[in-house]
């Protein structure tokens, strides 16, 4: 397997991405899926950042441009350093090895034909995993009791025969197979019954601690997200309202948009009142449709005329924190590349 | 003290599929007090929607109901013709379906769907009666008048929800039967369209039962909450017995498997997944379903179905753990 050749090398990082869908100079109908969104994804020290936003807010197409599956209309995504446009073919077998992902439906990615073996052959055979029959079998049936499957409930079986949980964690399985140094991880259990979830994020956590696989959780669900990362970036219409360590977002939320979106979810919680809590204020400017500032202005209680005129920047509020939000305007202006990658000890060079 | 709404006596559903017969409601009774909010959860398979599909007798071939008794304000809907039960519906008894993406007709105008409904069951008042009380209804609903001259297409996720509800209030219904109303939505959108949902129940003093497999939201919208496990109801009881001291094994387990918001920092567990894997219905294990996955299985539970039984005040299971308690059999019903 490569090694980046320096250790100062990120291994995933986005640059000033925007994507936007549509347009052209008489097309009206421009959407901007993500604007202006930096990260960076370390080699060499594994973590689990969840990126979390409603329906519409960027989190799928971040997840394509991170696989290359689409282009950024503006700003580079780069991996080990070099644009993943311009990779060359080993390089890009390498990217392909190295980030791995885990989609959201695990009844869509099998194919009903083959038996779910099929599913972790190819791998092994595409990437030369293992030298003879016998060693692909010890890969496969290692991997798979990795996650928490039994090697002879799983082998030998069609996609139909097994449960939405069993079927992820063979896709966790997969990806684990290849021992990425990322795996980005698009709504993976929103699918699976809730006693399964647990398990299929145990495995993921077990993923990141034991093999040193970083994990971008991507989710619309704030509870899970706050159960299995260590970081959270909070989109909202393609921008990051917030960013920060999950246990001071998701305890402490500063963006009006993070306390709306955790107040809304109903917890199994006898003693928390949820129906009937909703009691913000309108926005002042409830009215106005097209908010050239904040994109939260026209939902937001605490909107100034500033925040329909200007787009906030990213003030600093702790030291691994950033929230874009004019209410937090006595803190520092900081840049949103320094803030979506873990907190620095020695400054990272690329 | 008032009469039940809705009693449902152990309601039998299969579908007969090419390996042999699938009984995917197995003996499910329970009964619901006029304006009671009540929730049926469970895994996917476990039988919940079937349940709720049997109660409408909207049970389409290969699956029939065997067996059991509905009673809706007096009447066993199951012995009814089919244009008895016709009448019935959406009048005494309404349904909001699962994922209202789908379940809007595309080419028809918001007007026309609601106006299909009305006229189906007789309510012949002239046109400008009708759009006025469709420009009501859709207000009741938190949508504007002019929704009623849009295509679904045009409607966000949300307002497609809100136009089903409308549809489902329509004729003022005694019960309404939701399968996971919101579970499409985003969860801002949810609780708004959730409390609306709530709002029109409590204002026409209508049942709920609904059918969801999220814990967090049953807590914050039923009052109780019955639990089913491959087709059978193994717990019934308040949403705080159910959350704080529930009794059989797999509520206590689903319960430990739910995640908390509490912080990370100063709590003493983690949620954890149910080991094992819910049976195949086609080749239930004998005794309790449960059992090869329950960690307080004894002998009996390999050889005997344990029954629903009252417990507690209120809290019933399926459980032969509770064998020495005090027992009484019959309709888990509201205290």
């Amino acid at each position: 397997m490569e090694r980046p050749k320096s250790k100062m090398e990120s291994l995933l990082k986005l640059e000033n991405v925007t994507k936007i869908f549509g347009g052209g100079l008489f097309n009206r109908h421009r959407i901007t899926a993500l604007e202006n969104f930096s990260m960076t994804i370390d080699a060499e020290r594994p973590s689990i950042t969840a990126l979390v936003g409603e329906s519409g807010s960027g989190k799928t197409t971040l997840a394509r441009l991170l696989l290359g599956l689409t282009r950024p209309t503006t700003g580079r995504v780069m991996y080990m350093g070099k644009d993943i446009t311009t990779l060359t073919r080993r390089e890009r077998k390498d990217f392909r090895r190295n980030v791995q992902v885990i989609f959201q439906d695990p009844f869509e990615v099998y194919n009903p034909f083959y038996k779910v073996d099929h599913a972790l052959n190819l791998p092994i055979r595409k990437f030369k995993l293992a030298q003879s029959p016998e060693e692909a079998r010890d890969l496969l049936e290692n991997t798979l009791r990795g996650v928490g499957l039994l090697p002879e409930d799983t082998l030998g079986r069609y996609p139909h025969q097994l449960s939405g949980g069993q079927r992820q964690r063979i896709m966790v399985a997969r990806a684990l197979l290849m021992r990425p140094k990322v795996i980005v991880a698009d709504e993976p259990v929103s699918m699976i019954d809730a006693s399964l979830r647990a398990t299929v994020l145990e495995n993921l956590r077990e993923l990141n601690r034991d093999f040193g696989i970083s994990i971008l959780y991507i989710t619309h669900d704030l509870t899970t997200a706050y159960e299995i990362s260590e970081r959270i970036i909070v989109l909202y219409k393609g921008s990051v309202a917030e960013v920060g360590d999950v246990e001071s977002v998701v305890q402490e939320p500063e963006h009006p948009y993070t306390r709306l979106l955790i107040r809304s979810i109903p917890m199994a919680d006898p003693d928390q009142k949820w129906l009937g809590s909703h009691t913000d204020q309108d926005s002042p400017f409830a009215d106005t449709l097209n908010v050239a500032g904040c994109k939260f202005a026209n939902r937001c209680p605490h909107a100034m005329t500033v925040c329909v005129e200007t787009a906030p920047p990213y003030f600093k509020t702790a030291t691994d924190r950033a929230t874009s939000c004019y209410l937090y305007e006595k803190s520092p202006v900081v840049d949103l590349k320094d803030m979506t990658r873990l907190p620095d000890k020695s400054p990272v060079t690329s | 003290m008032s009469e039940p709404v809705l009693t449902i006596k152990d309601l039998r559903v299969s579908y007969q599929t090419p390996k042999g017969k699938v009984r995917a409601v197995d003996g499910v009774s329970f009964s619901l007090m006029p304006s009671e909010r009540f929730g049926l959860v469970g895994e996917s398979g476990s039988g919940k929607t079937t349940t709720a599909l049997a109660l409408l007798r909207l049970i389409k071939p290969p699956g029939v109901i065997e067996s059991g008794e509905v009673h809706l304000a007096g009447k066993n809907l199951l012995s009814l013709s089919e244009e008895q039960m016709r009448r019935v519906r959406l009048a005494e008894l309404s349904m909001i379906p699962q994922g209202a993406m789908n379940s809007l007709n595309p080419v028809a105008t918001v007007n026309n769907q609601i106006i299909d409904g009305l006229r189906d069951h007789g309510v012949n008042s002239p046109k400008h009666v009708l759009n006025e009380r469709i420009a009501d209804l859709l207000k009741r609903v938190g949508l504007e008048p002019s929704v009623a001259d849009m295509y679904p297409h045009e409607l966000s996720g949300g307002m497609k929800q809100r136009v089903t509800i409308a549809i489902a209030i329509s004729m003022g219904p005694k019960v309404i039967v939701a399968d996971e109303p919101t579970s499409a939505l985003d969860v801002v959108i949810q609780m708004q369209v959730m409390e609306t949902l709530i709002g029109l129940q409590e204002e026409l003093g209508a049942s709920l039962v609904m059918i969801g497999h999220d814990m967090g939201l049953m807590a914050q919208v039923v009052s109780r909450i019955g639990v089913m496990y491959a087709g059978k109801l193994v717990e019934v009881g308040t949403v705080r017995d159910i959350l704080l001291s529930p009794l059989h094994p797999y509520t206590q387990l689903l319960v430990e498997s739910l995640p908390s918001m509490e912080s990370k920092l100063t709590r003493t567990r983690r949620p954890r997944g149910i080991p094992g894997i819910t049976p195949s219905l086609l080749d239930l294990p004998a005794g309790c379903a449960f059992r090869p996955r329950c960690p307080k299985a004894i002998e009996q539970c390999s050889t005997i179905t344990p029954p629903l039984e009252k417990v507690r005040a209120d809290q019933w299971t399926a459980c032969h753990l509770y064998g020495e308690t005090e027992k009484q059999d019959g309709i888990p019903a509201k205290a």
